[in-house]
């Protein structure tokens, strides 16, 4: 349990600050922890990209990463939430399970999962991890541990998922996983010439694929605006022998040190950007594809956050519902490549309907872009975009979120009191809160 | 035939990654500490990940009364087991030790007297089990000479050193093999206080050279590998230029 003032930065690497980090083993640590005075909050992997794992004093929940039980005929796996994802995969893959959901990098911890209430390229068929998660146990203000379910505690248990840490620690998960027969991912890939196909070949393949992802070359203007690869995919389902429960391989390349400033300029990341679209000659194309680089492709490259320079970046994450979402897509990507602010990662995605407090999904489409930070005027810029999101009720997400404003997060999410209520019947002084959940009003 | 290994302190961070690379090896584990209900996650996660049986046992180290009667109860309640590894030690605070008896007296007793106690009904144990089985101790640098920033912790882990090298040569036509390993700084709970600390190596790199070290059936450890040659160093200070030193 040593006690250090160290320096601490999201996956973004900003904002940076610097805070006490303690850290947990046991859950008696967690419990003495929460007998303490305030602030507090659990820290797992930082990989959430803003100010949601910051705070002046947060607990580090990575040394409590053990299984507890595992139903190998039911498929349901209880963990301690500083697991990673990875090691989950290593261990219910071979039994022939997968994670239900998963986003885009498997070093993040179970626990962070459940905070940001996180979806995968599923969304749209099977929902949010939350869906999937049986109980919780959560140790609260009190320092009480609370054994929570849809049954009991059901306050709790819904205010968690997605609460972003501030109900509690949240020490062990029960998970309902998906059963595989393989580790291979048959995928579907579709170019499209515009935004509008690109939506189109959502909105006709959602029956056939569980997952769905596009890739825009956010830098191509006008008729081609929103061009795009859409990637569709189903898990293997009769695999010959080479094609079966194989496991992702540790092995990573290093970026060792952050950039300098030049070497992404909009010249470079247009050039990058141009070259994907091309890899695909042919409009529509399958192939097999191992799940590590399907759904994790960054993972392979260690720190891929220092290629944006050492002032980091920011990740824009909006969803906007389906009505007029072309137009709306159109306007955002539209005001993006004028400003020549585009980056390598422009993903679109589609969400189905979710329940949760604060969570993020939305029936409609989810569009993200990285956004260096390098210019004064990207801060007010991404603003403008926020009123463009408000204005059409969509909202941004959290986990990636570090400049929202409290009067336009208020707006973004209609659940908000009922979260407040809840956290307020749970942690009445605010002992949970973090440098986010400061700026957003909501402690 | 089953493997099982005891291990004793199974708390600290040392014995949980011996305890993880023995079960890779197919070794099943007695996980012996004062509050095993704390080990609980832990031995469930070893079972799961290993498929290796894990029992935990509640062991007061200091209560040397209960020592005499430990290895039948053990062997009655897990089974057989050929490997014994005492991983259990109290640092102390070597200040308030210096005027203060109960301070004193537990870090002698905990990392001298009852280690002592305790392995000598284990040996005694492993001599009757008539296969090959072995005593891992886990001794300290610090107990390679007398230094006035931890002489209680040092001199009692010295004297543990002694005892295992004695009960080695008692042993030696048996098979029952014992080990002893000094490790330097280890990256643990114990050590995440210490201040100037250099040269800290992770508990998986020290647990993985004591169990290449048994497997060998070296006798004496120092690890990481290099703390044999500073040891060899800091021993031979003459001691009228030593006990100048501020070490």
């Amino acid at each position: 349990m040593a006690t250090k003032e160290q320096r601490m930065t999201g996956w973004g690497l900003y904002p940076v600050f610097k805070g006490q980090i303690d850290k947990a083993r046991y859950l008696q640590d967690l419990v003495g922890f929460a007998r303490t005075s305030a602030p507090l909050l659990a820290q797992g992997n930082c990989r959430s990209y803003g100010d949601a794992c910051l705070a002046s004093h947060v607990v580090s929940t990575l040394a409590m990463s053990h299984l507890l039980d595992f139903d190998a005929e039911q498929g349901v796996l209880r963990a301690q939430a500083g697991i990673t994802l990875a090691e989950i995969i290593r261990f219910i893959l071979p039994h022939g399970w997968f994670m239900p959901v998963t986003p885009g990098t498997k070093y993040t911890t179970l626990g962070g999962c459940i905070a940001a209430d996180v979806h995968g390229k599923n969304h749209h068929t099977e929902g949010s991890i939350g869906n999937f998660v049986e109980e919780l146990e959560i140790v609260v203000a009190d320092g009480t541990c609370l054994r929570c379910s849809r049954t009991e505690h059901p306050e709790l248990f819904q205010a968690t998922l997605g609460g972003m840490g501030l109900t509690g620690f949240i020490y062990a998960v029960a998970l309902r996983l998906k059963p595989i027969s393989s580790a291979y991912i048959s995928v579907h890939s579709v170019k499209t010439a515009n935004l509008g196909e690109t939506c189109q070949v959502f909105a006709e393949t959602q029956e056939d694929y569980i997952y769905s992802v596009a890739w825009i070359d956010c830098l191509a203007r006008g008729k081609q605006l929103g061009r795009s690869i859409v990637m569709l995919g189903n898990h293997l389902a009769d695999p010959t022998a080479s094609r079966g429960l194989v496991l992702h391989s540790s092995r990573q390349r290093n970026i060792p040190f952050s950039f300098p400033e030049y070497a992404l300029t909009p010249w470079s990341m247009k050039l990058f950007n141009a070259l994907y679209h091309r890899r695909q000659w042919r409009r529509r194309t399958d192939s097999t594809v191992h799940y590590d680089p399907y759904f994790y492709p960054l993972d392979k490259i260690g720190h891929w956050n220092r290629i944006y320079g050492r002032h980091g970046f920011l990740q824009y994450q909006c969803a906007v519902p389906f009505a007029n979402g072309v137009e709306v897509l159109s306007d955002l990507l539209g005001r993006i490549t004028a400003r020549g602010a585009g980056s390598f990662l422009a993903v679109l995605k589609t969400f189905g309907p979710q329940e949760g407090l604060l969570s993020f999904p939305i029936p409609g489409y989810t569009l993200s872009l990285d956004f260096p930070l390098r210019h004064d005027w990207l801060i007010p810029f991404l603003h403008e975009l926020n009123q463009q999101v408000l204005r059409v009720g969509g909202r941004v997400y959290l986990a990636k979120d570090a400049i929202l404003k409290d009067e336009d997060f208020a707006a973004m999410y209609p659940r908000l009191d009922e979260f407040k209520r809840i956290k307020r019947a749970y942690d009445p002084e605010h002992h949970f809160r973090s440098l986010q959940s400061d700026r957003l009003g909501l402690t | 035939m089953t493997k099982r290994a005891l291990i004793l302190g199974a708390k600290s961070a040392i014995a949980e990654a011996v305890a993880r690379q023995l079960s890779e090896s197919g070794w099943d584990l007695i996980l012996a500490a004062r509050q095993p209900a704390a080990l609980e996650p832990f031995a469930a996660d070893v079972q799961l990940r290993s498929g290796q049986r894990v029992d935990l046992f509640t062991f007061d180290a200091l209560d040397t009364d209960a020592h005499a009667a430990l290895p039948e109860k053990l062997r009655a309640q897990c089974g057989n087991f050929q490997l014994v590894v005492l991983v259990f030690g109290y640092l102390g605070d070597q200040e308030k030790a210096t005027s203060n008896t109960a301070e004193m007296e537990r870090i002698m007793s905990t990392n001298y007297t009852s280690a002592a106690v305790i392995l000598s009904y284990l040996a005694n144990y492993l001599q009757t089990l008539d296969q090959p089985c072995g005593i891992i101790g886990i001794a300290s640098v610090a107990g390679d000479r007398g230094r006035q920033s931890n002489y209680f912790y040092g001199s009692a882990k010295g004297a543990l050193a002694l005892f295992l090298q004695g009960l080695r040569n008692r042993l030696s036509p048996t098979q029952v093999h014992v080990l002893t390993v000094k490790p330097g700084f280890v990256d643990t709970p114990m050590t995440a206080e210490m201040e100037g600390l250099f040269l800290v190596a992770p508990p998986q790199r020290v647990a993985r050279d004591i169990l290449r070290a048994y497997e060998k059936r070296k006798n004496v450890l120092y690890t990481p590998w290099f703390w044999r040659y500073i040891m060899l160093v800091i021993r031979s200070i003459p001691e009228r230029v030593f006990k100048k030193l501020k070490l």
